[in-house]
C-alpha cells in the first residue's frame, strides 16, 4: 500500500546548519496495516509524515501509495490518497467556517472542485449520521463555527475529515499530544474505531510508549533518520514499555533513550 | 441637503461593489491586495475609451472586468508563483497600471460628455424617486445600483458557498488544512484576486459612467476607501454570516460616503477628504478595541490561525 524506498533529506545542505532528517529510510506498509513510531525529538517522524505527504520533498527515493508513484508529486496532487490528523487541534480546520462546510470540504476530497453549492440536505444527512458517530453532540451544531470548539472536539472533527474518504494512507502526527488525558484517550479510541471500520492503513506517530505498544500491529522507532526498530504484531503484543527501552538501547548500542517527554507508564 | 445626499448614496451603491472586492481579497483570502488602486483606474480608464470609440457601454464594462480579472491575476502569479510578498506584489501591479492607464487614455483626463453610458441610459428611463412625506429617499437611479448591488451580493455569496468557494475561504483560514484536502492554494489565491479585482475594474467603469468622466488618478486611496466600508461596515453592522458581512460591507460604503458628505458641508474641502478617510480607518480600527477596554479589562484573542 505505501512503499517509501531509500529515501533521503537533508534541510540546509553543504550550511552551518546542515541537518540530516532523514539518512535513508526503507519502509513498506502492507494494507491494513496499523503502524505506530516513536523515536526522540528531531528523529525525523514529522519529516517522514511530511514526505509521504507530499509538504516536503525527499532528496533522493522513492514513495509509491497504492501502486502509484508521488514522489515528485505536490500535496494537493496526492491529496486523493491521504487523510491526515496534526498534533495541533487548530491546523486540521478552518476556524472561520461552520462544521458542515468543513465536512464539506473534506467529503470533496479529489473529487474536482465544483460551483455548486458545497452544503447540500443530502449531505447534511451524511454529516449528521458521521458526526454522531462521534458522541460529541456535534450533530446538532452543524452551523456552529470550528474556531469555537474544544480542541478535543476539533481533533474529533479533523480525524473524521481526514478519514470521511477512506484515504489510502492516514497519517496521524502526534495527535493527541496537545489533549489532556481524557480527551486523548477519546480520540485514541475514536482512532482504533474509524481505522479498524475503514480498513485504513495507517501510520501514527506518538509519544506514548504505552500507546505505541497497545494500538495497531506494527511498531517502529526511528532515530537520527534511521528506523533502528522494527517491530511486529506477536512481538509488539508481549512487549512492556521497559523491554521497548532495552530494546532501544540494544539498536543503540548502549545509548539510553534519553527523553523526558516520553511517558512510560 | 436632499441633492448631496442622493448623491452619496448612489456613490455608495456604486464604490460598494469595489468594496466587496476588498472584502473578497482582505477578509476572505486574507491577502492585503494592493492592486486595488490600479484595477478601478484600470476599469475607468478602459471603459471609458471603449465608449468614446464607440463601444456599447454594456460591453465596455464587461471588457473593463476582464482587464481587472487580468491584473488580478498578474498580482496572484506575482505572489504565489514569483514568491513576491503579496503586499509587495499588489504594489508593483499598482504601479505598474499607472503607466498602462495612461496609456490606455492618451490623455490624463477622458470626458464622457455627450457619450451614450450605462448611466445616461438608466436617467433615460425616468423612473420616479422613492419619497415619503415629500423628502427622497432614494432617487430612481439609486434603485436601480441598488438593485445592481443586491444580485452582486447575491452572486457574491452564492460563490462563497460552492465548492469552490469554500476552498478559497479556507484558503484564507487554514491553507495548510486546505492543501491536505487537495486544493490547490496557488489556484485559489489567483481566482480570488481575479474575481475581487474584477468588481474593482467594474465598480471603477460604472463610477466613470456615473461622474462622466475616467481620470488617471481616480484609483488613488481606493484601498483605504475600501477597507473603510468594510471596516466601517462589520464594526456598525457585524460579519457572523458571510450574507451578513456583504450588506454590511455595501452599508459601510454609504455610511463612509455620508460621513465624507457631512464633513464637506461641514466646510472641509475636498482635498481634505484623504485624510477624513484615514481618520475614519483609524477609527474603526481602534474603537471596538477602546470600547472592550472600557467594558472589561480583557485581552483580545483571535481563535485559530494557520501554521506551518
Ligand atoms: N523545515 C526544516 N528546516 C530545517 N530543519 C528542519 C526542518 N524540519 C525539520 N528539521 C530538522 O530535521 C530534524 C527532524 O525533524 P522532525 O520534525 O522530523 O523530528 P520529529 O521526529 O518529528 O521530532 P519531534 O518529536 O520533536 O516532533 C530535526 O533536527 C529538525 O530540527
Ligand atoms: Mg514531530
Amino acid at each position: 500500500m505505501l512503499k517509501v524506498s531509500q529515501v533521503r533529506k537533508v534541510f540546509n545542505e553543504g550550511t552551518v546548519n546542515e541537518k540530516i532528517a532523514l539518512q535513508r529510510i526503507d519502509l513498506h506498509l502492507a494494507p491494513g496495516d496499523f503502524v505506530t513510531v516513536i523515536g526522540s525529538n528531531g528523529a525525523g517522524k514529522s519529516t517522514l509524515m511530511n514526505v509521504i505527504s507530499g509538504g516536503i520533498i525527499p532528496d533522493q527515493g522513492q514513495i509509491t501509495i497504492d501502486g502509484k508513484e508521488v514522489t515528485k508529486l505536490g500535496e494537493h496532487q496526492r491529496a486523493s490518497l491521504i487523510g491526515r490528523v496534526f498534533q495541533d487541534p487548530t491546523a486540521g480546520t478552518a476556524p472561520n467556517m461552520t462544521i458542515e462546510e468543513n465536512l464539506a470540504i473534506a467529503l470533496g476530497r479529489g473529487a474536482g472542485r465544483r460551483f455548486a453549492l458545497g452544503v447540500n440536505k443530502q449531505k447534511r444527512e451524511l454529516f449528521r449520521e458521521q458526526l454522531r458517530l462521534l458522541d460529541q453532540g456535534l450533530e446538532d451544531r452543524l452551523k456552529t463555527k470550528v474556531g469555537f470548539l474544544s480542541g478535543g472536539q476539533r481533533q474529533a472533527l479533523s480525524l473524521l475529515m481526514a478519514t470521511f474518504t477512506k484515504p489510502k494512507i492516514l497519517l496521524l502526527d502526534e495527535h493527541t499530544a496537545a489533549l489532556d488525558p481524557k480527551r486523548a484517550q477519546l480520540i485514541v479510541d475514536l482512532t482504533e474505531k474509524v481505522v479498524e471500520q475503514n480498513k485504513l492503513t495507517t501510520l501514527m506517530v506518538t509519544h506514548n510508549m504505552e500507546q505505541a505498544l497497545n494500538m495497531g500491529n506494527r511498531l517502529l522507532m526511528l532515530h537520527n533518520g534511521t528506523i533502528i526498530l522494527d517491530i511486529p504484531q506477536e512481538q509488539k503484543k508481549q512487549m512492556s514499555t521497559q523491554d521497548l527501552l532495552r530494546a532501544f538501547e540494544q539498536a543503540r548500542g548502549g545509548e539510553a533513550f534519553a527523553e523526558d517527554r516520553y511517558i512510560l507508564t | 441637503m436632499g441633492f448631496a445626499f442622493n448623491g452619496a448614496i448612489e456613490q455608495g451603491l456604486l464604490f460598494a461593489i469595489m468594496a466587496l472586492g476588498v472584502y473578497l481579497t482582505f477578509r476572505i483570502l486574507n491577502f492585503p491586495d494592493m492592486t486595488v488602486d490600479g484595477s478601478f483606474a484600470l476599469g475607468g480608464a478602459l471603459a471609458a475609451k471603449l465608449i468614446i470609440e464607440g463601444t456599447n457601454p454594456l460591453l465596455a464594462t464587461l471588457l473593463a472586468m476582464v482587464a481587472g480579472a487580468v491584473a488580478g491575476i498578474f498580482t496572484g502569479v506575482l505572489s504565489t508563483k514569483g514568491k513576491i510578498n503579496g503586499l509587495l506584489a499588489g504594489i508593483l501591479t499598482m504601479i505598474a497600471l499607472y503607466s498602462i492607464n495612461l496609456r490606455i487614455m492618451e490623455q490624463a483626463n477622458l470626458p464622457l460628455l455627450r457619450e451614450d453610458t450605462l448611466y445616461t441610459m438608466v436617467k433615460g428611463w425616468e423612473l420616479p424617486d422613492l419619497a415619503i412625506a415629500g423628502t427622497t429617499l432614494l432617487s430612481g437611479e439609486a434603485l436601480v445600483f441598488l438593485l445592481l448591488v443586491a444580485v452582486v451580493i447575491a452572486l457574491v455569496v452564492w460563490f462563497l458557498h460552492t465548492d469552490f468557494g469554500l476552498d478559497l475561504r479556507a484558503t484564507g483560514d487554514n491553507p495548510t488544512m486546505i492543501r491536505s484536502f487537495g486544493a490547490n492554494t496557488d489556484g485559489t489565491t489567483i481566482m480570488g484576486l481575479a474575481i475581487a479585482n474584477a468588481m474593482v475594474a467594474a465598480s471603477g467603469s460604472l463610477v466613470a459612467q456615473y461622474q462622466g468622466f475616467a481620470d488617471v488618478g481616480m484609483g488613488i486611496g481606493m484601498i483605504v476607501i475600501g477597507l473603510a466600508s468594510v471596516i466601517v461596515g462589520e464594526v456598525l453592522f457585524g460579519s457572523s454570516t458571510i450574507l451578513r458581512a456583504a450588506i454590511a460591507v455595501v452599508l459601510g460604503s454609504v455610511v463612509y460616503r455620508l460621513v465624507i458628505m457631512l464633513a464637506l458641508q461641514a466646510g472641509l474641502e475636498a482635498s481634505d477628504m484623504k485624510l477624513i478617510t484615514a481618520v475614519i480607518v483609524i477609527i474603526a480600527l481602534t474603537l471596538p478595541n477602546v470600547l472592550k477596554g472600557v467594558w472589561k479589562k480583557t485581552t483580545q484573542t483571535k481563535g485559530g490561525g494557520t501554521h506551518a
